[in-house]
């Protein structure tokens, strides 16, 4: 339970060595540079900007041939590939790869040349099929488009509006051009819009016979050919087959590369690798001969680094204690329990300087109120061997994966404590099985009580464990002021809360409003019946007094004293609040049972079987998915909102050490033993 | 008249289920309709909005808890309806009524938060764990709606 301690380490060494102890402690991957020197006339930083922007853009090309690879040769995935994590490869395989690094680039900047030529030749087939549509209309016509005269006539062709007809354009003709000798109108074609036509006319009459024909809408064709309109087609065809042909070869030899995949990848972390070192160097205060990095890394290994790089090279290694005024990055240490629930931490935020980890204490409430929440043995049984399996079975996942799926794992097991308790087992699937058919109704006996008999009792039990763990939660505030030597604040903020809390309970336990919730009369003795009075009134007339102690007026004291008893409102809302763990236990079983019912309406037969074995299972999966969400929400809502308002703010900046920010693959790491 | 208890009766049960599926059927098409907008620009987040498009469905469930429980315990499940009189008729109506009010509203409040956190999601997915908070903060009034009506209904003697 506890945030990590942290040392500045500041390393001063030669030139020579730099590549070497850079490469040396970005594998370590320990160390969140972090400059404290300024530039001056020694120490100059070296301007990294370009050569990291090349890299950058190596690993960026690199990525995007990996993407279209992945769009013609998908790589085979299982269900599972998001648990699997990074390939791991040897040294000895990075190496390799990294000495091809050059060709490997190539293949990348080939596959994209032929993943644009892939489109080129797709965009070339796919505009030659368009003229084939445009040509169509024209097939009937057996002479070629471009054709325009012979020695005495002239043939254009054109298109006029939809429905005009033969008949239509010789009038059309005579009105409006009648001084010439008549033309021959040819429609090869039609359809709903367009009349497609050829005409044939004297050579000194053509201007006028267009003239006229255009008055009505005609129109020279968009494109003209010069073979016949049969002929052309063919000739587009073959050439579309032709370009199909190519773009599928280009794929071909797309395909044909994806057997370099792996190498691509792990080409692609070294450069972002690379990238990162650049970045680092260029940040690096640098004089002639020597170089100097600094940054934060964790006291628990900081010797072990200083000694491993002082036997290796010629450097100095120096490891300090931090200022006072230092916000160092915040690494949480728990035991192998808690750990898995720094997640949900870190999803609030982390503790800042001088909070305390509040990991451990919440892990064992986490489980408990979880466990509560989904009440159902079974459930917890499918969730905690699930959970279970998973890690054991891809030991490679994602550290943070890891953490949640045995974060669920702990909660499942406290689903089944809390089932038995209970007595859920697929909500009451055991009354119906067995009184469906055997006719006698056997109910499984709940180790203490069952909720929805006495909803209740359960309810009083809720609450206490909500007071519980709010108590805590001051009480950790308690331990907080302690530390930082402000006795002030915990006997006003801290104590005198607890009096009047604890005051008004015990009030409350033997009042007729109680005994008539609890259906049982608590009868306290009269000394403590006296001193709840007491602690209660001594509690408020303190609160009212002290809270506004930070202000000189004392009208002005006492009315922000007043306004601070009124948290008391805060409180029962907090409280009651934990009614939840009642609602969503209530809500699993009762659901369960709905879907056992359904099941059980069904007639005794094969068929009715089957069915009711699928209603079973459809059912029951989507309850447990629903209420393990549900679970999980209002388990960080307890935790968030009532357990960290009483004492934590979070908002610590997570550590991120220099290291080697793999995407694909790891290669293995040097470890510090 | 007293044949009129158990209509009533059944009146409630109708109401709890009625109105908090409505508000559910409300609140995560709301939220579905931003889910939907995040995933087209990057499907990879299919699995966090997907969780916080569910979060206003709870309600339809509640509703469907009392509405169970309401039908049991005036016998429509499982034959032999019980002889209800006006009173108790109207009883358990009034008992259904907070579930079925508070699912509505609460659900579909909630659907319009949990689009406003699935907003969070598509700009800072790390921020996944404060985003799911919000539409949970919501549905504590549906919770409490849930008790009352449950606590209610289970106290009437039939």
């Amino acid at each position: 339970m506890a945030v990590l301690k942290m040392q500045r380490i500041t390393i001063c060494a030669l030139k020579k060595n730099r590549k070497a102890i850079l490469e040396k402690l970005q594998s370590l991957g320990v160390l969140e540079v972090n400059h404290i020197l300024d530039e001056d006339e020694d120490f100059r930083k070296m301007d990294t900007a370009e050569r990291k922007t090349g890299f950058e853009k190596a690993a960026a090309a690199v990525d995007q041939a990996l993407d279209i690879l992945e769009q013609y040769a998908p790589e085979k995935k299982s269900m599972f590939s998001a648990l699997e994590g990074k390939k791991l490869i040897s040294a000895d395989e990075g190496m390799k790869v990294q000495d091809e690094r050059r060709d490997l680039l190539r293949i990348a900047r080939q596959i994209y040349d032929l993943d644009r030529e892939h489109a080129e030749q797709q965009a070339a087939a796919g505009r030659l099929t368009n003229s084939i549509e445009s040509l169509t209309p024209w097939l009937g016509l057996d002479v070629p488009l471009k054709t325009t005269e012979t020695e005495r006539s002239v043939f254009f062709p054109g298109v006029m509006p939809g429905g005009t007809t033969a008949g239509r354009i010789y009038e059309i003709l005579e009105e409006k051009a009648p001084d010439t000798a008549g033309a021959d109108v040819h429609i090869v074609s039609q359809d709903q819009s367009t009349v497609y036509l050829g005409v044939v006319c004297l050579k000194e009459d053509a201007g006028a016979v267009e003239e006229a024909l255009r008055s009505e809408g005609f129109a020279r064709p968009a494109q003209v050919w010069d073979e016949t309109p049969e002929a052309e087609k063919a000739d587009l065809e073959a050439e579309a087959a032709y370009m199909r042909k190519q773009a599928a070869e280009t794929e071909e030899k797309i395909r044909a590369l994806a057997k370099r995949r792996e190498e691509l990848q792990i080409v692609a972390d070294y450069y972002r690798v690379r990238a990162d070192k650049y970045e680092v160097l260029g940040e690096l205060p640098q004089s002639e001969r020597a170089f100097v990095i600094s940054g934060y890394i964790p006291a628990a290994v900081a010797d072990k680094v200083a000694e491993k790089l002082m036997s290796k090279y010629d450097c100095m290694v120096d490891v300090e204690e931090l200022k006072e005024d230092e916000e160092p990055p915040v690494i949480l240490k728990n035991n192998p329990f808690s750990a898995n629930m720094e997640g949900v931490v870190e999803s609030y935020g982390l503790p800042v300087k001088g909070e305390i980890d509040p990991t451990t204490i919440m892990s064992f409430f986490y489980v408990f109120f979880f466990g509560m929440m989904l009440s159902d043995a079974a459930y917890g049984v499918i969730v905690a061997v699930v959970c279970g399996i998973l890690v054991w079975k891809f030991p490679r996942m994602s550290a943070g994966m890891r953490k949640s799926l045995k974060l669920f794992f702990w909660c499942g097991l406290s689903t089944i404590v809390w089932g038995v308790l209970f007595g859920g087992y697929f909500g009451n699937i055991v009354d119906i099985v067995t009184e469906k058919f055997t006719g006698t109704k056997i109910t499984p006996p709940a180790l203490w009580f069952i909720p929805l008999n006495e909803p209740m009792k359960l309810l009083l039990y809720s609450l206490l464990f909500g007071v519980i763990h709010l108590f805590t939660g001051l009480a950790i505030k308690g331990y907080l002021c302690i530390k930082d030597r402000k006795y002030m604040d915990f006997f006003c903020d801290v104590v005198l809360w607890f009096m009047l809390l604890i005051g008004l309970i015990l009030m409350l336990l033997p009042s007729e409003l109680f005994a008539s919730i609890a259906q049982m009369e608590i009868v306290l003795p009269g000394w403590l019946n006296t001193l709840a009075k007491g602690l209660a009134v001594i509690g408020a007339a303190g609160i009212v007094l002290m809270s506004g102690r930070g202000n000189k007026n004392p009208a002005l004291r006492l009315a922000l004293g007043a306004y601070d008893l009124y948290n008391i409102t805060g409180w029962l809302s907090d409280v009651l609040s934990y009614s939840r763990l009642l609602a969503l236990g209530l809500a699993t079983g009762v659901i369960a049972s709905v879907i056992n019912q359904m099941g059980s309406m069904l007639p005794n037969n094969v068929i009715g079987i089957i069915f009711f074995i699928l209603i079973f299972i459809v059912g029951h999966s989507m309850n447990l998915a629903i209420n393990l969400l549900g679970a999980y929400v209002h388990t960080n809502r307890l935790q968030f909102v009532e357990f960290f308002g009483k004492f934590y703010e979070g908002g610590g900046r997570p550590f991120h050490p220099f290291r080697e920010n793999t995407k694909y693959a790891e290669i293995k790491e040097e470890t510090l033993s | 008249m007293s044949e009129l208890g158990i209509v009533y009766g059944l009146l409630g049960a109708a109401v709890a289920v009625l109105l908090s599926g409505t508000g559910s059927a409300i609140g995560v098409g709301i939220a579905g309709q931003a889910a939907s907008g995040v995933v087209t620009e990057d499907p990879s987040k299919f699995a966090k909005v997907l969780i916080i498009q569910l979060l206003p469905g709870t309600q339809g469930l509640y509703g469907l808890l009392i509405g169970f429980i309401t039908l049991s315990k005036i016998g429509v499940l499982g034959g032999g309806l019980a002889d209800l009189s006006v009173q108790t008729g109207l009883l358990i109506l009034a008992a259904c009524l907070p579930i079925g009010v508070v699912g509505l509203l609460s659900a579909i409040a909630q659907g319009k938060t949990a689009a406003a956190a699935i907003g969070i999601v598509a700009k800072k997915p790390d921020q996944f764990g404060k985003a799911m908070l919000f539409p949970a903060m919501v549905e504590t009034y549906a919770i409490l709606a849930l008790l009352i009506s449950f606590l209610a209904v289970s106290g009437i003697q039939v």
